[in-house]
């Protein structure tokens, strides 16, 4: 069987939950082969997870080099394993770094690329949202190997044990690829709640809420349902909330299963990023607000008295 | 400064938006268009860098012949002159095959800085300044939602988005450089701006003038292709109540029937 490359999505070594998902979807269509990239000592973090899922095999490149330039690195090894190894397909996570390295991939291989498929069935034919989701496309890749680029929460992870083969790859990154040099990392978001791209429960904030110390209100709510908490573009131009977690057309696409849009109005532009959210809920005190016309249960009244009641009943129910 | 910015002419924002039910490509016709709202920000930064250092600001597009409009809005902006390139051997190009073709005729241009947004909001692919970067060779400053530009020293930094916070990234010029809407509050054309606008130099070139080989370009030669596309089951508005005074605990109720809690 043909090998299925899967781009390792990772934080320093912890992979992400979408490298389950793609490792699971890459199982139907081949022989799952992941490629891990990093810093030297990170593979060490990932080993056990990537085995969990069903690797067959993993590539590995520990260097400087992939992690401390943008986007070309890692591109140059994914290009050089589609020519070592002939794979059927390479998948890579709806990602902002790793589209761009699918592009590059696609590029230098001379093949055909699909962004933010939801599905790729057996014979490669990948289903695609587009235009925020109100048009389904079936399409496929007519040239090269086909680079297809997945989004998160599209398959459900599935375990199935095993122990990959793990084949050192020998490359020496080329100099042009190591023109745009990372110097220097910022964290600024406040974490410990999943991510925003990967959670199943997201509770966003818009203008609604009025001033940044509000979004407490949005926290508490997405801590009792262990979610991640979004933004629209208002609360994160006013500096209410980091801009990482604005949800939309310029901002992340999410597709949970649960989206509670609290304050937001639902604006054209924020609902090409969620739309496609299995349940929406939406709390908005004007009953005119857009996001009502697509919510499959809208309350209609004041946030700051129906969020608390929310949080509470949830907290209750819990026991 | 040499700089070269890329905008693209979408279909509105607002517009209903819909595939040609022949080909499957992005229907320009039956809507209006407008310039790729995130282009607004990649025409403003670089009129701020050449505001900045000095120098000239050259739009460049691939579009049908009516994307000279969103030209002459870049035009009015302050872009001091244009490069359209118009073929109807284009139409139904994928982005690996519109950036060789835009690789071709920026290389010709010798910038110092490409400036892209990050996307088009028509296919939203978010992948061209990737694809420019690795087409010209020049370093990837994508995703930049600050750009500090050296021109004595030949360098230019951005603050490029991650996931938790931002890196900062540095590279020597030329480079290709990919704004985020973040970055700037993009100007209005003036009066004055779009009267100018009328005069400023406009090339239209077809992909021979550029030097595309026909067999590249174009629906027949895209290295994907759309075998199917229908409309999504329409999301169905739900079910919506007032609040009075029980509004969370109705919520809950419902998370709770649909076993979400
Ligand atoms: C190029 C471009 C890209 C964009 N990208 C994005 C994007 O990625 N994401 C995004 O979100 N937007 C984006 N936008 C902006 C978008 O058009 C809207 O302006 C934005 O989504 C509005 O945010 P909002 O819903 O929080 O604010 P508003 O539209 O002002 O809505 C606030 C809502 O809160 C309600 N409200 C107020 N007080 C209360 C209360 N006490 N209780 C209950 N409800 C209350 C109001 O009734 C109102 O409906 C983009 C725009 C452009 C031009
Ligand atoms: N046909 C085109 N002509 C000029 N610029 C383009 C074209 N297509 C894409 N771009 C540029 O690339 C950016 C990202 O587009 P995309 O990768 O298609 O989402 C756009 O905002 C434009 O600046």
């Amino acid at each position: 069987m043909a090998e299925v490359l899967v781009l390792v999505e990772h934080a320093d070594g912890e992979p992400k939950k979408v490298t389950g998902e793609l490792l699971t979807l890459a199982r139907e269509l081949g022989e799952p082969a992941a490629v891990f990239t990093g810093a030297p000592g990170t593979y060490a973090k990932a080993k056990a997870y990537l085995a969990e899922y069903g690797a067959a095999k993993v590539y590995v490149v520990e260097s400087d080099d992939v992690a401390e330039y943008v986007g070309a690195p890692i591109a140059e090894v994914l290009a050089k394993l589609v020519g070592d190894a002939a794979p059927t397909a390479v998948l890579v996570a709806a990602t902002a770094d790793s589209r761009e390295i699918a592009a590059r991939t696609a590029a230098k291989t001379d093949s055909g690329l699909i962004w933010d498929a939801v599905a790729v069935t057996g014979d490669l034919v990948a289903t695609q949202g587009v235009f925020g989701g109100s048009t389904i496309v079936q399409s496929k890749v007519t040239k090269g190997t086909p680079v297809i680029v997945v989004r998160p929460n599209s398959t459900a992870p599935v375990a199935a044990p095993g122990s990959p083969a793990e084949v050192t790859v020998d490359i020496a990154i080329s100099d042009v690829a190591k023109s745009a040099k990372i110097v220097d990392r910022v964290a600024e978001a406040k974490s410990g709640r999943p991510d925003l791209t990967e959670a199943q429960v997201v509770v966003s904030g818009g203008r609604g809420l009025g001033a940044a110390e509000h979004f407490a209100l949005v926290e508490k709510l997405a801590d009792t349902l262990g979610a991640a908490v979004g933004a629209s573009r208002a609360a994160t131009d006013a500096g209410w909330y980091p801009h990482q977690n604005q949800v939309g057309q310029t901002g992340k696409t999410v597709s949970p299963q649960l989206y509670i849009a609290v304050g937001i109005s639902g604006a054209i532009q924020h609902r090409a990023g969620m739309q496609t959210s299995k349940t929406i809920v939406a709390i908005n005190k004007d009953p005119e607000a857009p996001i009502f016309e697509f919510a499959d249960y809208g309350l209609v009244g004041d946030l700051f008295n129906v969020v608390p009641q929310l949080t509470d009943e949830i907290e209750k129910r819990k026991g | 400064m040499n700089i070269v910015v890329t905008v693209k002419q979408v279909p509105d924002t607002w517009a209903e938006k819909k595939l040609d039910a022949a080909d499957k490509t992005v229907d320009r016709v039956s809507v209006d268009n407008v310039m790729n709202e995130m282009d607004e920000y990649g025409v403003e930064e670089a009129l701020k860098i050449k505001e900045a250092h000095g120098g000239e600001v050259t739009v460049v597009t691939m579009g049908p012949a009516k994307a000279v409009e969103t030209i002459r809005k870049a035009l009015s902006m302050g872009a001091d002159k244009a490069v359209h390139l118009t073929d109807d051997a284009l139409h139904g190009s994928d982005a690996l095959q519109t950036s060789a073709a835009l690789a071709k005729v920026i290389a010709s241009l010798s910038p110092d800085l490409v400036i892209t947004a990050s996307e088009a909001s028509d296919a939203r692919g978010g992948v061209m300044g990737a694809l420019l970067a690795e087409r010209l060779g020049l370093p990837q400053l994508t995703q930049a939602r600050k750009v500090t530009v050296d021109p004595g020293a030949g360098k230019v930094a951005i603050e490029r988005l991650a996931d938790n916070g931002y890196s900062l990234v540095e590279a020597s010029l030329p480079a290709v450089v990919g704004v985020v809407e973040k970055i700037n509050q993009p100007r209005y054309p003036s009066f004055k701006g779009i009267m100018a606008a009328k005069k400023k130099p406009l090339t239209t070139l077809s992909a021979g003038d550029a030097g595309l080989d026909a067999g590249s370009v174009g629906l027949a030669a895209a290295a994907s292709t759309v075998l199917d596309a229908n409309p999504a089951p329409p999301r169905q508005s739900g079910t919506i109540v007032k609040d009075e005074g029980d509004g969370g605990t109705k919520i809950a109720g419902f998370l709770a029937a649909q076993k979400l809690i």
